[in-house]
């Protein structure tokens, strides 16, 4: 879909795809202005989130594939390749020290979810 | 302070079960707001261990046996009268008057009179030097009497009269003699082989054991001088100790006009209540069902019906189980269940020592399946064990012998204390059971016999529990400290095996309703992919359906394998290693137009590697429309049944294994299971199909099939175990279904067969018995649930290649569906490819 970008606070928020372009409970990857983004559905929770596509550990762009939970109230996502987990929200690694993912900031409008860049 | 509104209750008899009424009534009335209770006692001590009478005569104080002090009475606000037994129940006004005179109303009452002992109708008992043993009373006197005695008899070679005889050699008497009229010692408890065998035992430390005798009269003049028997024979002792049995004490009853049985006894319905609705009797003075229960654990049951019936709380008396151990005199004799079952309903294994005075005897159902009863002389160790066993209806092991034998090599048959079910009564006095006590011990830390005494008043009756409940407490401990308890993550308080069987009853087929239900939080990468197998196991519905993508484990969420640089690799199923060229060119075209590296398997078949997420579906449509099917490489499930080529080409071979190896995948192929599962198929013992590595294996015999299971290459390499040997293929498929079943039921995640078979308690002698003797009864569950996987079973590569809905989740960008990842980077490597080097 085309790419349109939103001004208003200090964002440039971009919109990356329909609602339902992402699994309940589950990741996806937009592609955005060059940048691999992954998107979390976190309908539990009731809440979105937004990282980098790529895992930190061993650069593979898979963490939209990984699966997503909770360490205590801590919203996170496991890389399917070796199982490191980042918070959503920090981006903070929750099981090996030293790695740190990106994260963005997120908004769903109108049935689309746009990312802040 | 009796107010108005406290219902007055007053307890005639103030024996053991009397005073374990009070107890059990003060512990039920919290700060005795209901009822005030008032105590008469015919004897002037309060109530006492009589149980352990004996224990009086070997140094034990009257005040050691008490079981309550004086003050205890005092604190509990109940009021207390000794030495003066109640002679009149005036029911039309509702009030008793004692032998003093007191006189107390009443709106319940409860008779707990006992018994007093049996004296039968002989010319000569009332002389000098004849005693009965029942009370502390009667010990005194008997003690007096002995110091200027010579020789002493007891009549009755019961239970107590062997207590009674034990307490006139501690006396210090030159002789003691034993007579009984039943041909055998303990007739109610012991069949004539255990009889002889304790006789022989007594009878070595002294004791003149007389059976089969009648006796006529009692002879002296104001003394006893001695027995005359109907058989002409004569006894010179100037001592007789009366143990013939107890007489209930109803003689207040009938009086008052309750009904009463015609041999004696006080007729009371299951909840304790005699003809009379306001008046409850418990303990031996009672009639219920039809019997009196003449041992006192039964008489704490009724004390405990009545109580918990007054505070209104539904309960009724059953019929009790008058199983019973003790040590005589140093050897231990134990009765249990029926303990004189014989042929055809029953079979018997009996072992006897006749060296070191051992008689054991097992009664088992004619199927072997039950334990009826037993009997134990000499050594009684096992008897706590076998009452839970005949008790709970536990299934028994193959060689039940070993019940009483101990196991005779190979793995420890059966299972300890610990193995008996939660519900099972430990201690039988107090009715505690060893969820009760692994609690108190585990959560609570009373974990010395002393504090679960005071904890739950375990081992403070008859004490035969007390060796059970120091396994108990070493089980509890070991658990503790060696053995966690593997639940799942801390969003499931549940272990696998347990959280499989609560999705199962419930019925639950998505994992938020899991959660919902037995999870908290919001799940993670160990709880979401144990509970998809779990679904996969149970169901056997597509995995990513409903909401069951993203809780898949990476492989398993794209149904391929992912590898370096995000790729997938694609295996379809070639069953048994089985491939025909048309196949073998179909594969080679779809990996030369996907740019695909191609590698045989360690498993027999050809892998795909380098595929990119979103050409998956298209890969697929084309390997499906050849006749393939998916291989599920990705799954934690049926992987290969690896074969030779058996009889079809090899000189060696005895039976076919590749047929065998291809009907066995395509029997299992898409068992969801905790890990993946290997299989192979040899056709003769040089076994080339290694299938003794395997998780489970068959190797052919000239006879039919050898099954192994549960090996492994992987960091441990372990060889699989023979379960069964030359078996025909159906019996190998029916036990390989159990097996799997059992396998995928019961293993913590991610445990493989051999793993899961270390930590099994009784190891494969266990398996086998599960397995292949059906000890659990379960093998018909087992097989009709592998049925439903195999009945079920459906292609999930087909599934999501004709449903656009599956399809469209493969993809890389969901905002750009033709766009492939452009970070995949490939490298060459002798004419094929291969993925970048991790950075």
């Amino acid at each position: 879909m085309e790419v349109t970008a939103i001004h208003k606070d200090k964002y440039t928020w971009l919109a990356a795809c329909p609602v339902n372009s992402v699994p309940e409970d589950g990741g996806a990857c937009v592609l955005l202005n060059g940048q691999q983004i992954a998107l979390f559905n976190f309908t539990r929770r009731g809440e979105w989130y937004a990282t980098t596509n790529e895992c930190p550990h061993r650069q593979q762009m898979a963490l939209s594939r990984g699966m997503i939970g909770s360490l205590g109230n801590e919203p996170k996502v496991a890389c399917p390749f070796h199982k490191k987990t980042f918070s959503l929200k920090t981006g903070e690694c929750l099981n090996d020290e030293g790695y740190q993912i990106t994260t963005f900031p997120i908004k769903v409008e109108d049935g689309v979810v746009y990312v802040g860049v | 302070m009796i107010t108005n509104k406290k219902s007055n209750v007053v307890v005639i008899g103030n024996g053991m079960v009397g005073y374990k009424f009070c107890e059990k009534l003060i512990a039920k009335d919290k700060n005795s707001e209901r009822f005030a209770l008032t105590v008469f006692g015919e004897e002037p001590r309060v109530a006492y261990d009589r149980v352990h009478l004996s224990a009086y005569f070997d140094g034990k104080t009257a005040e050691d046996l008490t079981m309550a002090p004086l003050d205890w009475y005092i604190d509990n606000g109940i009021q207390l009268y000794l030495s003066d037994p109640v002679v009149d129940i005036d029911r039309e006004r509702k009030q008793i008057r004692s032998h003093h005179g007191v006189v107390v109303p009443y709106d319940y009452l409860i008779l707990a009179t006992g018994s007093g002992a049996f004296v039968p109708p002989l010319s000569g008992v009332e002389k000098d030097g004849v005693f009965v043993y029942r009370t502390i009373e009667d010990l005194d006197l008997i003690q007096s009497h002995a110091r200027r005695a010579r020789k002493g008899a007891v009549l009755g070679g019961g239970l107590l009269g062997l207590e009674a005889a034990k307490a006139l050699l501690d006396l210090g008497l030159e002789e003691a003699h034993v007579v009984e009229f039943a041909p055998r010692l303990m007739p109610r408890q012991l069949d004539d082989a255990g009889s002889g065998v304790l006789q022989r035992q007594l009878e070595s430390l002294g004791l003149h054991i007389h059976l089969a005798k009648s006796t006529q009269e009692i002879t002296g003049d104001d003394a006893i001088t001695g027995m005359q028997f109907t058989d002409g024979s004569f006894l010179e002792v100037d001592m007789l100790v009366i143990s013939a049995g107890i007489r209930p004490r109803d003689e207040l009853a009938r009086l008052s006009g309750l009904e009463t049985h015609p041999r004696g006894g006080i007729v009371v319905d299951n909840f304790l209540q005699t003809s009379d609705p306001s008046i409850f009797a418990i303990g031996e003075c009672a009639v219920a069902h039809h019997m009196i229960y003449g041992l006192v654990a039964p008489g704490y049951e009724m004390a405990e019906v009545v109580a918990a019936r007054m505070m209104g709380d539904e309960k009724e008396f059953k019929p009790y189980d008058m199983s019973t151990k003790l040590k005589l005199i140093g050897t231990d004799v134990g009765s249990f269940g029926n303990p004189f079952a014989t042929e055809p309903e029953c079979r018997t294994v009996v072992y006897e020592n006749r060296a070191k005075g051992v008689y054991k005897r097992i009664n088992i159902s004619a199927d072997g399946k039950e334990l009826l009863g037993g009997i134990l002389v000499g050594d009684a160790d096992q008897y706590n064990m076998l009452l839970q066993t005949c008790k709970n209806k536990t299934i028994l092991p193959p060689n039940s012998e070993d019940l009483i034998l101990g196991s005779r090599g190979g793995e420890e048959a059966g299972a300890g204390v610990m193995s008996l079910p939660d519900d099972a009564i430990i201690c039988s006095c107090e009715a505690i059971t060893k969820a009760m006590l692994c609690h108190e011990i585990g959560e609570n830390g009373n974990d010395t016999i002393d504090l679960l005494k005071k904890a739950t008043k375990a081992c403070t009756g008859c004490g035969g529990c007390t060796p059970m409940v120091k396994d108990i407490i070493q089980g509890v401990q070991k658990e503790k400290g060696v053995y966690v308890r593997n639940i799942l993550c801390e969003h499931f308080d549940f272990t696998r095996q347990e959280l499989f069987d609560l999705v199962k009853i419930n019925g639950l087929k998505t994992y938020t309703s899991v959660l919902n239900t037995f999870g908290k939080g919001d799940g993670c990468e160990v709880c979401k992919p144990a509970t998809a197998s779990i679904l996969a196991s149970l169901w056997n519905e597509n995995i990513l359906a409903k909401d069951r993508a993203p809780i898949q484990d990476s492989n398993d969420r794209f149904l391929a394998n992912i590898q370096r640089g995000g790729t997938y690799s694609v295996v379809p199923r070639i069953a048994g290693g089985e491939i025909s060229p048309e196949k073998l060119i179909v594969l080679g075209q779809v990996a030369q137009k996907y740019g695909l590296y191609t590698k045989i398997t360690g498993g027999q078949r050809i892998d795909l590697f380098g595929a990119h997420v979103g050409d998956l579906p298209k890969i697929w449509e084309e390997l499906i429309v050849a006749g393939f099917e998916s291989g599920h490489a990705y799954g934690k499930s049926l992987r290969t049944v690896k074969s030779c080529v058996g009889t079809t080409w090899c000189r060696y071979g005895v039976q076919d294994s590749v047929t065998f190896a291809i009907e066995l995948e395509n029997r299992y192929k898409g068992l969801r299971s905790p890990h993946k599962l290997k299989s192979g198929v040899s056709g003769c013992t040089r076994e080339c199909a290694e299938a003794q590595s395997k998780d489970f294996g068959l190797i052919a015999t000239d006879k039919g099939w050898n099954v192994y299971v549960c090996g492994n290459g992987g960091t441990k390499p372990q060889h699989a175990q023979l379960l069964v040997s030359d078996v025909d293929k159906d019996t190998a498929v029916k036990l390989l279904d159990r097996f799997l079943m059992f396998y995928v039921k019961t293993a913590d995640p991610l445990a493989r067969t051999a793993t899961w078979l270390n930590k099994m308690e009784g190891g494969i002698t266990y398996l086998k018995a599960v397995v292949v003797d059906d000890v659990l009864g379960i093998g018909a569950e087992l097989e009709r649930e592998l049925q439903l996987i195999v009945d079920t079973y459906a292609c999930e590569w087909k599934e999501v290649v004709e449903n656009p809905d599956l399809r469209k989740r493969f993809s890389h960008f969901v905002n750009e569906p033709e766009v492939k990842d452009p970070t995949v980077q490939f490298e060459p490597l002798r004419n094929q490819v291969k993925a970048r080097e991790w950075a």
